[in-house]
């Protein structure tokens, strides 16, 4: 009894909060600082038609960085606690059911159209919206996919080993050849800017872009194929 | 145009309360909580699209919705898999 009522006293704290939030609320008439510039600098400074991206890439590549690190770890965590010791024998899985007609019809016709999909928004992530985290996600739920209806099959972990530490090295090394070669880390008028809005333009951005996207779309594979692989002994 | 607008993303609230509250609905079962979670994720990344962020209603979309989903799904498989044994 008290605990009911003291979470519905929570509950109720939580709603006051929310509302006087709710109340205070005033809509911004214009653009504050930061936003003002990136609005008004982003064609010209970095050519990539989607403000977004520019930022992210961009302006604050760094913390990009940081990000694309922090899913790596998480990844590696979860490698480091569920990896199963390659000596033993592995058991036999315990008999599944197969797949039915409709899920491997489905996955085979589906995930050559979910790949390219993620291809594209990660590709063309500085003209609309997406980019590599959405691409990569993209790319991750294809192979979920095909765990689902082959879940005893076996993907090449060194395939998404490899695709997955070349990809942050590519990322890392543009940052770097930022530096010598143009204004700074992860500085994007590396390659020519060209023209706004054509899909090779903005720089480097497309090509940082199609690498995080792999990337995360290896680390995100690689967490679901350990969670799949950990047998169930 | 501003009042359809608002009236959308309050719907999509109310409906995403709804479909929060069916996780807590009588009996308690886990794969109706786990689709509930889905459905909420799913009506926030409409409720994102709304409010004109396309990118991050994207990335709702297919983690919150998608993968958590069926990450979800397949774990409480195995777990229940491992309890028959």
């Amino acid at each position: 009894m008290i605990k009911r009522f003291s979470v519905f006293l929570i509950m109720l704290g939580l709603g006051a909060i929310f509302l006087q939030l709710l109340l205070q609320y005033l809509p911004d008439e214009s653009l504050n600082l930061s936003g003002r510039y990136y609005a008004e600098n982003t064609a010209s400074e970095v050519g990539a038609a989607n403000i977004i991206t520019a930022i992210i890439v961009t302006y604050r590549g760094l913390d990009t960085l940081g990000e694309v690190t922090v899913l790596f770890l998480t990844a590696a965590i979860v490698g480091l606690v569920l990896s199963r010791d390659q000596s033993q024998p592995r058991v036999k899985p315990a008999d599944r059911p197969q797949p039915g007609e409709l899920l491997s019809i489905g996955t085979q016709l589906l995930v050559p159209l979910i790949l390219l999909f993620g291809a594209y928004i990660f590709i063309n992530g500085h003209l609309t919206p997406g980019g590599g985290f959405q691409g990569g996600a993209i790319l991750a739920s294809a192979t979920l996919l095909m765990l689902l209806t082959h879940p005893v099959k076996r993907f090449s972990h060194r395939l998404i080993t490899r695709l997955e530490s070349i990809s942050g090295l590519v990322f890392v090394g543009v940052g770097m050849l930022g530096i010598i070669l143009a204004g700074g880390f992860l500085d994007n008028r590396l390659l020519p800017l060209g023209e706004f809005g054509e899909l090779f333009s903005a720089g480097t951005i497309p090509v940082i872009y199609a690498f995080i996207g792999l990337k995360v779309g290896a680390e995100f594979s690689s967490m679901l194929l350990k969670l799949a692989e950990t047998e169930d002994n | 145009m501003n009042a359809i607008l608002l009236v959308i993303t309050i719907l999509l609230g109310i409906a995403m309360i709804i479909a929060a509250l069916m996780a807590i609905h009588r009996e308690r079962s886990l794969p109706i909580a786990i689709l509930s979670a889905g459905l909420v994720s799913l009506l926030a990344s409409v409720q994102f699209l709304v409010l004109a962020a396309p990118d991050v209603a994207m990335t709702e979309a297919a983690i919150g919705s998608g993968l958590t989903t069926f990450l979800f799904f397949f774990v409480l498989g195995k777990v229940r898999r491992r309890k028959h044994d």
